[in-house]
């Protein structure tokens, strides 16, 4: 049902964990529809230094928000927003159908937490 | 572990079979030598599924296409006959899909359903269900097991209860039959449908027991077969295979019974002692001894299947996310399960080709399994990621 690359990052998903003085935390979904996810994200001269996530869900689910974090770290926060949920599917060769939509949030997970760190920025001023 | 979802044909019931292929090919209405051996065949194989179920006459068995089949020929077969008596019908909250849809459908047709709970083991309420009963009740169908939690249903009672109000009752035992000893004069049963496939016979073919006396309308109109209750020439290698399961079924049943209980209750006690979090779902007795329904906290079900299949152990799940509605399962969610939890279920059903190794195996990567998806979980609360 999954491809290779999404049973890998299942397996041995990358960047687990939490970071507890975070700059931006983003969190998407719902445990009641199977699928919840927190990412956190660390900030460097406008850089992606840092990615950690959290997931419950299904193997799609935990596959893409590695993948969303392999795909993000390194990356400008203006490019990590574009960054999409086609994205991530394509990058792990493919997702199933009826998976594209409920358990590909990472990407959601992710634009949530650049969103946070911009907004505790703003308010710091 | 995961023979809910298919059983593997025994190799004896494959033998049995093959001659109807090639050799004894004939069609049971012809009237020459070869439509004898096929009668034949077929008379004998009802009887095997007669004394199964401990039915009084062969006659009372009709052979079908499978279980789904049966479950429409009891329920509907019932509701068109005995229209003039009334439109109502009752069934539970956990009944196969097959049932909950055939219901559904006569309910658009003008039928009223009426759905019974069940307890937080699975049990049907016996008090609900006698209540619900009114003077337009012509079918009571309630599962004899729950293929998914496992739960055996007090059916000698219901049936009773049925009785006494004149009301017909049938039961779905495809979960059950082959597994557990069915006894349907004691049990007061007078519909009650069983599938080949699920006893290590071939798939697409089933049978109907129905009580000599009770008035069911075909659901299938063409030649006349079964007594005219199920029409089409007769899959007789099936049905023969159908034969041989069930007399199989039945000499195994003791001794099969013992001894996947006894792998059962160590997978449970195995599993409840080892990972924290974890628990039964249906009754923890009144089981099929082929089931464990295991449900695990903060993690979700597909990952924990996906995460087994790596380690070769095969399972299902109640979760959602295995299915095609993505809706987790209404039996989980009907024994008073929140969503997440439901999520969080798998489902171990074992067969004959499951020995205490496989037991003790699950048992020795399971918690490893949980325990990783757990680190992964941001509901898993700290103190208990170790």
């Amino acid at each position: 049902m999954y491809s290779e690359k999404v049973m890998e990052h299942f397996m041995h998903p990358r960047n687990v964990g939490e970071i507890p003085d975070a700059d931006g935390v983003g969190t998407v979904g719902n445990p009641v529809c199977g699928d919840l996810m927190t990412m956190y994200i660390k900030v460097k001269d406008d850089k992606l230094a840092d990615i950690k996530f959290k997931t419950f869900g299904c193997g799609a689910a935990i596959a893409t928000s590695s993948m969303t974090t392999e795909l993000a770290t390194g990356k400008t926060l203006e490019e990590a927003m574009k960054i999409t949920r086609a994205d991530v599917a394509k990058n792990l060769g493919g997702l199933p159908p009826i998976k594209m939509h409920c358990s590909n949030l990472a990407a959601d997970a992710l634009h949530e937490a650049i969103k946070d760190y911009k907004k505790k920025k703003e308010s710091k001023k | 572990m995961d023979n809910g979802a298919g059983m593997p044909l025994d190799s004896r019931v494959f033998e049995a079979m093959k001659p109807y292929f090639f050799e004894d090919y004939g069609n049971p209405s012809s009237s020459h030598s070869f439509g004898n051996s096929a009668r034949n065949a077929i008379a004998a194989s009802r009887e095997k599924v007669a004394q199964l179920v401990a039915a009084e006459k062969p006659q009372e068995v009709i052979f079908t296409s499978g279980g789904t089949e049966s479950n429409n020929l009891a329920i509907k077969g019932v509701a068109y006959r005995n229209r003039e008596k009334g439109n109502h019908i009752i069934t539970t909250a956990i009944e196969h899909i097959s049932v909950i849809n055939i219901c559904k459908f006569l309910q658009k047709q003008g039928f009223e359903v009426s759905y019974v709970p069940v307890d937080k083991q699975g049990v049907v309420d016996l008090e609900k269900l006698e209540a619900a009963i009114n003077d337009r009740t012509i079918l009571i169908s309630v599962m004899y097991a729950n293929g998914e939690i496992g739960t055996i249903q007090p059916i000698r009672e219901i049936g009773k209860v049925a009785h006494e109000n004149q009301v017909y009752f049938h039961v779905d035992a495809v979960a059950a039959a082959g597994k557990v000893p069915i006894n349907v004069k004691e049990e007061n049963i007078d519909l009650l449908s069983i599938s080949s496939n699920d006893m290590y016979g071939p798939k697409g073919v089933g049978a109907l027991y129905i009580k000599k006396g009770t008035k069911v309308q075909p659901i299938i109109q063409g030649g006349g077969q079964e007594r005219g209750l199920r029409s089409g020439t007769e899959n007789i290698p099936g049905i023969v295979g159908m034969g041989k399961a069930a007399e199989i079924a039945k000499r195994k049943m003791e001794a099969e019974g013992k001894r996947l209980t006894r792998l059962r209750n160590k997978l449970i006690k195995g599993v409840l002692d080892k990972i924290d979090y974890s628990f039964l779902n249906g009754h923890p007795t009144e089981r099929l001894p082929s089931n464990a329904n295991l449900r695990f906290s903060y993690i979700e079900g597909e990952s924990l299947i996906l995460g087994l299949d790596m380690y070769g152990v095969q399972v299902s799940s109640g979760s959602a996310c295995t299915s095609k509605t993505l809706e987790p399962s209404h039996v989980l969610l009907a024994i008073g399960l929140a969503h997440e939890e439901a999520h969080g279920s798998l489902v171990f059903t074992m067969g004959k080709q499951n020995s205490e190794e496989d037991v003790d195996y699950v048992l020795e990567v399971l918690p490893d399994v949980v325990k990783r998806l757990r680190a992964l979980s941001p509901l898993t609360p700290k103190e208990i990621v170790r």
